[in-house]
């Protein structure tokens, strides 16, 4: 397929990366010359130079014979203008823009519509949505929801002499009292997507698959008690930061934001009035003691700097505040972050590909696509969504009987708002909706890539 | 300084004010007093003249306008306002020394109310009409009525906003529609709404049509002149009830009342200035009826004597149904310090204002707070919407104005050697344009018993507190008057 991609800052590059792994041909559009050469000898594809909401320069990419624009330059503006221009060039064009700030939030199913949009993303509202629903259950490193919000797949650490150290995958549900099903293992940066037969070791990453409402008692066994969050230190004041204190604030939790700069301080304090605003370094370790970072329940480190977010996690660690939730945007890949005491982590480039690289699939293929795709393991392992229709192999086959692809798992099944942790009993019916968790490098684009 | 549109300005005024001399001086050929006819008509003659070669003289001038030309056009016409209003007075001997003329028309340009006659019914009907009406014109200004019919500057210029800026009440003026002729309008026609409103409930309580026009001029500008020598006392508890509720009403913001008329009402209940007025004024009935409760037969009677001289004092109106000297200490004390807090801003009120104290007393809870947490980003809201660090510096420069003017009149009216009481109490109920102050000055004296020197201290301080200040103060700066500087 020939997708544009205008604007190459951090999301731009990654989804130029991904979408020419998967084999799409990818012309990139960016304003600044050194990106564009860096970025060619990186990947192959074609990029040019120019402003992306000018006719000339969209001509010059072939707009008219591309399939998808996807706009994401860093101003909202420049994104839209891109887009409307684009499709005024192309009518059957689909266009994806990123539209990142508050402002525009209100209108923009509106947005959507007049300006013939297929989808907007905005990295920091998911991020923020994302933050606030860990913040909702503190224990879970990472929630990823599935089957409209029935199923979830949630991180957690084997903790030394903890229940789950040295226990066979087989046994896991008597020791835990209630069905769960471990669908990857992180262990020292390699993924395992593991059998029945492999035993838990301390410090692996484990990824779970259980049905919402379990959760509370999944924690309640692993010993890890649930304290409600009624107070939250956000450090660092940008977008991400005002989305969450809004949806923090909204559900009552007492929030206080640490940031550097007077000027965005002031904007927060307009925008936000129940919260408090400190306008201070978060950085350093006297302004988080004197800023009570002892009391408080949740720290969530949200600076532009990855550094800076991972160090002052990690002292919080040593303060020992319950929940921890660190956003980083470059080092999520690197696997330096596994080993390191930073709680949490979320990365809003990572939500954003994920979002369009979904998109994309779904159009590549308009039947048995994906229904929802998320990327876990720090980006190693997908965990799609399909709907099981007439069409799918092996339907009403014991799964004990058919052969999938190495490194799949299915790992949930969704039959008629009942949800089934499958074992080599469960088969599948039409109308199923099934998680199936992926470690392979090649992506799967509908069900039926999964049989072997 | 563009010296000719300020004269224009101050030439079509006086036209103005000729004009509203009329009909008083109608009632007194309709009472046979042609001596007081005769007067008015002279008055009404020399203002047409000076009005008349205002205009001829500035009919050929630029029409630049800024806010320079605001403030010292508002203050200037305030005085030559006053001084020719103060002619029937004069003319008719009823007030025969010039300046107690002038004291009493200014006590009633400026809604003050304060008075230098002993006895009141002795004037005839037209001069008491255009007494109690100085009132009315004085509440909302001329000047904005002046806005609302001829368009003063050139149009769509947007230079008349220093104007009504200059006249109005309160620390911003805002606008309501987006001509500032629409606003003026607006007001005006509010305003005479509820003036009519309140003739009226009085028509209905039984109160003659004279007594009812003047008393309903007298809430309306919240001004305070009766026309009986014992204010408000002589008429029905229903009547003093009727003034209580109206004093109270045009004590709050008129932009409130066009929110209502825009269906607006959460804006209008929510409104924080709105709030503490109606809690102070609350607060202070419940606590002055509970300290006079012995003085009268029941506590019904002992509210509703509380509620009236509350609404009167706060409102800066300045009735009062008894002589409220007589009362315990406490609630003199407390009535002294409404005197000071005044009514809403952008009401007919005068005083502080209430948006002005809030904004002090939310400076003064940052500042306290920003103390104990230095790097606290603390902003200042009123409605929602945050207040900018310059509004707040010109209230506390106003309040420091304001301290120092009533300060350095307290002193020179001590001159006249009375009691502490009544010197500070005749500046303060002056100067936030109330009326009746405390002791000599009590609600059942007068102001005559000051010597001319500290009658015209008074004079001065009723414009510097009608006005709020700077357009008076700007008539005495060296800049104003100095095209170089």
């Amino acid at each position: 397929m020939k997708i544009i991609i205008a604007g190459d800052g951090k999301v731009g590059l990654a989804l130029t990366r991904q979408l020419s792994m998967e084999g799409h041909e990818i012309t990139a559009i960016d304003s600044n010359q050194q990106v564009l050469e860096s970025k060619l000898q990186q990947y192959d594809v074609m990029s040019i130079r120019g402003n992306c909401a000018t006719m000339a320069t969209l001509r010059e990419a072939d707009v008219e014979e591309a399939e998808l624009l996807i706009a994401a330059t860093s101003a909202d503006e420049i994104n839209l203008l891109c887009c409307l221009t684009a499709r005024k060039m192309n009518p059957n064009l689909h266009t994806i823009a990123r539209v990142r700030s508050p402002e525009y939030l209100e209108q923009m199913i509106r947005m959507r519509e007049e300006y013939g949009l297929s989808l907007t993303v905005n990295p920091e509202l998911a991020s923020a949505q994302e933050a606030y629903r860990l913040l909702q259950f503190p224990g879970f490193l990472k929630r990823e929801t599935f089957a409209k919000g029935r199923v979830e797949i949630v991180e957690l650490r084997v903790q030394a002499g903890g229940i789950l150290e040295n226990q066979p995958l087989s046994k896991l549900p008597g020791v835990l009292g209630c069905k769960v099903l471990v669908c990857t293992v992180l262990r020292g940066g390699q993924v395992i997507i593991p059998s029945g037969g492999d035993v838990l070791q301390k410090d692996d990453h484990i990824y779970v698959t259980a049905p919402t409402e379990v959760l509370a008692n999944l924690l309640k066994k692993l010993g890890i008690a649930p304290k409600k969050t009624r107070h939250a230190t956000l450090v660092g004041g940008g977008r991400l930061s005002f989305y969450l204190a809004q949806r923090l604030l909204n559900a009552g939790v007492q929030v206080k934001i640490i940031e550097q700069d007077p000027a965005r301080c002031r904007v927060l304090a307009q925008n936000l009035p129940k919260a408090a605003i400190v306008q201070a370094d978060g950085s350093s370790q006297e302004v988080l003691d004197s800023e009570g970072i002892a009391f408080t329940d949740a720290l969530v480190t949200l600076t532009g700097l990855d550094e800076l977010n991972v160090i002052t996690s990690m002292y919080a660690t040593t303060c020992n505040v319950p929940q921890i939730v660190t956003k980083v945007n470059r080092m999520e890949s690197t696997g330096l972050l596994e080993n390191l005491d930073v709680g949490s982590v979320i990365s809003p480039k990572e939500l954003c590909c994920a979002n369009i690289a979904q998109y994309v699939r779904a159009m590549q293929n308009q039947t048995g696509a994906a229904i929802t795709l998320h990327r876990i393991a720090g980006g190693q392992v997908e965990a799609l969504e399909f709907r099981v229709d007439k069409d799918t192999r092996f339907i009403g086959q014991p799964l004990k009987d058919i052969s999938l692809k190495s490194s799949l798992l299915i790992a949930c099944i969704t039959r008629v708002g009942r949800t089934i942790i499958p074992d080599g009993s469960s088969h599948l019916e039409p109308g199923d909706t099934v998680i199936v968790v992926n470690g392979r490098s090649s992506p799967i684009l509908q069900l039926n890539d999964i049989f072997a | 300084m563009n010296v000719k549109i300020v004269g224009r300005i101050i030439g079509a005024l006086l036209l103005l004010e000729a004009a509203f001399m009329v009909p008083p001086a109608l009632l007194c050929l309709y009472d046979g007093d042609t001596n007081a006819a005769v007067c008015f008509a002279a008055a009404v003659v020399v203002g047409c003249l000076f009005g008349g070669l205002l205009l001829l003289w500035a009919r050929q001038g630029q029409t630049l306008f800024y806010a320079q030309e605001g403030f010292v056009a508002t203050g200037l016409s305030w005085i030559v306002m006053s001084l020719v209003g103060a002619l029937p007075f004069w003319f008719s001997r009823a007030i025969p020394s010039f300046v107690d003329a002038l004291f009493e028309i200014v006590s009633g340009f400026t809604t003050t109310g304060a008075s230098i006659l002993s006895n009141v019914e002795a004037l005839p009907r037209g001069l008491l009409l255009w007494r109690s009406f100085s009132h009315w014109l004085g509440g909302m200004g001329m000047l904005v009525f002046l806005l609302a019919v001829v368009p003063i500057a050139r149009r769509g210029t947007g230079a008349n906003i220093h104007l009504m800026r200059a006249e109005s009440p309160g620390p911003s003026v805002g606008k309501l529609t987006p001509k500032l002729q629409g606003t003026a309008l607006i007001l005006y026609s509010m305003y005479m709404l509820l003036t009519v409103l309140d003739v009226v409930f009085l028509l209905l309580g039984g109160m003659p049509l004279f007594d009812a026009l003047c008393t309903a001029f007298g809430t309306a500008g919240t001004g305070g002149f009766g026309i009986k020598n014992d204010s408000i006392a002589g008429y029905s508890p229903y009547l003093q009830t009727v003034t209580t509720v109206f004093m109270l009403l045009f004590g709050v913001n008129f932009s409130l009342y066009f929110l209502l008329l825009l269906r607006r009402f959460k804006g209008f209940f929510l409104d924080e200035e709105l709030r503490l007025y109606l809690g102070v004024t609350f607060g202070a009935i419940a606590l002055i009826t509970f300290d006079i409760r012995g003085l009268f037969a029941s506590i019904g009677e002992a509210l509703h004597h509380a509620a009236f001289q509350v609404a009167s004092v706060i409102t800066t109106t300045g009735f009062s149904t008894l002589d409220f000297d007589q009362w315990p200490d406490l609630s003199k004390g407390i009535l002294l310090v409404l005197m000071c807090l005044g009514a809403c801003a952008g009401s007919t009120g005068g005083g502080l204002k209430m948006a002005r104290v809030l904004l002090l007393l939310k400076g003064f809870r940052r500042n306290l707070r920003q103390t104990l947490n230095p790097r606290r980003v603390q902003l200042m809201r009123v409605n929602g919407q945050t207040i900018g660090e310059d509004v707040l510096d010109n209230t506390n420069a106003y309040l420091v104005a304001y301290c120092a003017l009533v300060v350095g009149s307290f002193l020179l009216v001590s001159f006249d050697g009375f009691s502490i009481l009544t010197n500070l109490s005749a500046v303060i109920a002056c100067f936030n344009n109330i009326g009746p102050g405390f002791d000599a000055v009590g609600a059942a004296q007068n102001y005559g018993l000051y010597s001319d020197f500290s009658k015209l201290v008074l004079t001065l301080d009723m414009l510097l507190g009608r006005l709020e200040i700077y357009p008076i103060l700007a008539l005495f700066s060296r800049h104003t008057w100095n095209r170089k500087l």
